[in-house]
């Protein structure tokens, strides 16, 4: 049981929630995540840590409502326990002075994203950052991310808030006028593929943080796995950062849909319940 | 220590048993013929989640309990991986002390109940049963009776709790809460340690939670047992992954003395052929952790699981006949074990087949995939088999199947559970390159302590052996709990 200590909305559907969890506080790196199950019902998902406080003993998840579980997770208060917590999960990012990194980050992978902004920014790199989302309203953790970056760009599909196109726009124009050493993209799948596409043309080395259907998250059950080069790997071991020129989005999107049907019907009945 | 034969001498001496064996003269014990373990009926069980095996009454086992013949070398021992002393505990049940012969079983073994429900009898204790080594007739049916005689003591509501030494404060974690670490944890508590048993998962158990299904084992037995665990003094701290919640290090810095790792063989292996990663083909522990962990096909919980109407399940030990079951109990029309070889070469406990073959399953025997084909939405609707046929013996010396070229045919499926093997728990590996592995990946260990490389880490069950079964697992448990005995005192007199 691990008691949430502060909440606030970041959008409508995004929450950003501190929770009590000292022991992982203290041995998380950024990259890592944790799997939450609310309820003896419930099921397992993973979430990034975003951030967290060692001296308070607490972690920082942002979550976004897609379904039943996200929807139960941002309905509870300060005060509510989560009933499990365990982490911390997954490879953390290899963070080192490399030179200029640029981060890019779409929807909710804004979240798992800034750990590794700040991470790369305090081990002395210049990181130049683009976020991206539908609008104005969906941007999320602008003020964290000036913090931790030299330059921020934004970029709305319909221009209400940086510049409007799409975030690959916002990439090639840093591309365009100075040298990367590294990129990282996070978000949703379709947003990482173009990503990827993008810096590839340009052969800057490129990480992505997959989001895969995971149960465990210790290696046991083969949910999460992906093709990265050719080779199965299970994001929840051997990742969740890849090389992102090598991973086949086009398959893992399809998996990310493989209990679809399932997911619609049963945040249905959360909604009737 | 006395020496083990001596102690059985002595105990078989004893007068009641001496007593009993007068009573019913040799030749009536072996005339009789063995009784069936009583099952649900096949066509009903195979639509719900019942105990399939509904194990003996009390006129059963006592008829069972006289049919042993109380050998003065009872060669049945010498199969046991835990040494139950097993004349005595059925002889206790002829006497009709049942309590008593719970008493005996837990002398050597913490889980009796599970273990008379998931042993493989045939090929242990049973195999080397006086009836089916000297007599050619069917054994003493003594996992059936060490069940009869654990349920027995759980019913009566007077589960006894081992004694327990007066504590020494001395503070040993264990890594793992399935059949290993557990056994391990009590017999450490007993010793008077001061133990915590911490679990990745969400609840304690491992394999026997989330792999072996309600139908052969109820969860509910597991946790009598573990309940009887926590009244001993162990505690447990679930959803607490060693080597990330906290490291080796800072657990020592806690006052750790010495760690015990059962932390199981995890990883899924897969057969990399085309198509493997379309939806609906997944591992037979991701399919088994869905519905008996996460009860996915109870409508009130969350998780969801994937149902078809022809279920394909590669592979042909104890895991994919769990499969194969389950996907029959969740509504599948076809349900079908594809096996690379023949039914005799199957690992799997020879009751599970049976149980199988009666609840319609079927068995495609020497047939291998080779190929998945998906539709639109990538979801898997055909599999494209080999027939096999078998060549000389393996190294396993089990015959080699050997692929018979243009025997592929297609078959239509919904969904396919891999169930082809598994490999060590990697997160550990990664976190502790001190301990040494073989090139299996499984973790290296002196055979007489279980003590790996790394002085105060000690290992045992699946993480040592590969895959193996319950009940070794948790003679390993019981090893390690000595071994780590012996450390602390070597170091305390440092
Ligand atoms: C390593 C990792 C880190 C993650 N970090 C975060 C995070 O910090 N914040 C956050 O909000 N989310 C994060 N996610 C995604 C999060 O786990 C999913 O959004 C969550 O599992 C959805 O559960 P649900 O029950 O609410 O929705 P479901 O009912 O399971 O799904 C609802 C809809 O979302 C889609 N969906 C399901 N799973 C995913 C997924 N993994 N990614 C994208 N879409 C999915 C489904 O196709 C479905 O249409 C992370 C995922 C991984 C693997
Ligand atoms: C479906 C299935 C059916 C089977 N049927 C039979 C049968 O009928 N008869 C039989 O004898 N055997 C059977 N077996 C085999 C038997 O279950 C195993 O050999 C036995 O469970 C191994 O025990 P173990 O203690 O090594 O580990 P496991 O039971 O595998 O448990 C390991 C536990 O350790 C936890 N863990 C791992 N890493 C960490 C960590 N770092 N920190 C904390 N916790 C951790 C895991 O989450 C898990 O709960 C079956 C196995 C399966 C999968
Ligand atoms: S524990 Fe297993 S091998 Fe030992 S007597 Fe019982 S059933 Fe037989
Ligand atoms: S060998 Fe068979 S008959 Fe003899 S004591 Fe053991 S169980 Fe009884
Ligand atoms: S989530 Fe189960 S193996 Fe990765």
């Amino acid at each position: 049981m691990n008691k949430i200590v502060f909440k606030e909305f970041l959008s409508e559907n995004v929450a950003r929630i501190v929770v009590d969890a000292p022991e992982i506080a203290k041995s998380r790196k950024p990259g890592h995540f944790v799997i939450i199950k609310i309820g003896k019902k419930g099921e397992r998902i993973p979430l990034t840590i975003a951030d967290a406080d060692e001296k308070a003993g607490t972690i920082t998840l942002i979550v976004q409502k897609v379904g039943v579980t996200s929807a139960k997770l941002i309905a509870l208060n300060v005060g509510d326990e989560i009933t499990d917590l365990s982490g911390p999960l997954g490879k953390a990012t290899d963070i080192k002075k490399i030179g200029t990194i640029l981060c890019a980050g779409g929807g909710v992978g804004v979240a798992p994203l800034f750990p590794i902004v700040q991470g790369f920014k305090l081990a002395g790199n210049r990181v130049i950052t683009v976020l991206a989302a539908r609008n104005k309203d969906l941007i999320i953790l602008e003020d964290e991310m000036k913090k931790y970056s030299d330059e921020l760009i934004i970029m709305t599909d319909d221009g209400s808030s940086g510049k409007k196109g799409l975030v690959t726009a916002g990439m090639e124009e840093v591309i365009q006028r100075e040298k990367v050493d590294e990129a990282i993209v996070i978000g949703p799948a379709i947003m990482m593929k173009y990503g990827a596409l993008t810096t590839k043309k340009y052969d800057i080395p490129t990480q992505a943080s997959l989001n895969t259907i995971m149960v465990d998250g210790t290696g046991m059950c083969g949910a999460c796995r992906v093709t990265v080069g050719g080779e199965t790997k299970f994001v929840c071991i051997d990742g969740p950062e890849f090389d992102a020129h090598k991973v086949d989005f086009d398959q893992m999107m399809k998996r990310l849909g493989a209990y679809r049907q399932e997911e619609v019907e049963a945040y249905e009945n959360y909604l009737n319940s | 220590m006395k020496n083990i034969a001596d102690y059985l001498k002595e105990e078989r001496k004893q007068e009641w048993r001496a007593e009993l064996r007068k009573k019913v003269k040799a030749k009536e014990r072996t005339s009789r013929e063995r009784t069936q373990m009583p099952e649900f009926d096949p066509e009903e069980r195979s639509h719900n989640y019942e105990e399939v095996n509904l194990g003996f009454d009390e006129e059963q086992a006592l008829f069972e309990a006289t049919r042993c013949l109380d050998c003065p070398d009872p060669t049945c021992i010498s199969g046991c991986p835990v040494g139950i002393n097993i004349p005595k505990f059925i002889k206790k049940i002829e006497a009709n002390d049942y309590l008593g012969a719970a008493g005996v079983l837990k002398e050597t073994n913490a889980l009796p109940a599970v273990c008379g429900r998931v042993c493989p009898q045939e090929k242990q204790c049973e195999l080397n049963c006086f009836y089916t080594i000297k007599l050619h007739k069917p054994a003493i049916p003594i996992g059936s009776l060490e069940r009869f005689a654990a349920d027995y003591e759980r019913n009566s509501g007077q589960v006894a709790i081992p004694e327990v030494a007066e504590s020494n404060g001395i503070k040993v974690a264990i890594v793992g809460s399935g059949p290993s670490g557990l056994s391990a944890a009590g017999d450490l508590a007993k010793m008077g340690y001061d133990v915590t048993v911490f679990e990745a998962l969400h609840e304690i158990g491992g394999v026997l939670k989330y792999g072996i299904p309600e139908f052969r084992l109820p969860n509910e037995i597991v946790d009598v047992e573990i309940e009887v665990m926590r009244k001993m003094g162990v505690k447990f701290r679930t959803n607490f992954i060693v080597g990330r919640t906290a490291s080796f290090d800072q657990l020592r810095a806690e006052g750790f003395q010495a760690f015990f790792i059962g932390s199981g063989a995890g990883l899924p292996k897969f057969m990399n052929i085309p198509g493997e990663n379309f939806n609906g083909i997944m591992s037979a522990n991701e399919y088994l952790t869905r519905v008996n962990l996460m009860h996915a096909a109870h409508e009130d919980y969350d998780t969801p699981v994937l149902f078809g109407k022809n279920v394909a399940i590669i592979g042909g030990g104890n895991t994919a006949m769990d499969s194969v079951r389950t996907a029959k109990r969740l509504g599948a029309e076809r349900a079908m074990i594809i096996y690379r070889r023949s039914r005799e070469e199957m690992p799997a406990r020879v009751e599970e087949v049976h149980h199988a073959l009666a609840e319609g399953i079927e068995f495609l025997n020497l047939n291998n995939p080779i190929e998945y084909f998906a539709d639109e939405n990538g979801r898997v609707n055909k599999m494209r088999l080999q027939k096999m046929e078998l060549g000389e013996p393996d190294a396993s010396g089990r015959r080699r199947p050997v692929p018979i070229v243009g025997s592929e045919y297609d078959v239509d499926v919904e969904l396919v559970i891999v169930a082809v093997g598994t490999s060590p728990n990697p997160l550990l590996a990664q976190v502790m390159p001190e301990i040494e592995v073989t090139s299996w990946g499984t973790f290296k260990v002196n055979k007489e302590t279980m003590q790996t490389s790394v002085p105060d880490i000690f290992a045992g069950g699946d993480i040592v052996r590969g895959g193996a079964t319950v009940i070794l697992a948790m003679g390993d448990g019981r090893k390690a709990a000595v071994g780590i005995d012996q450390y602390i005192k070597e170091k305390v007199k440092k």
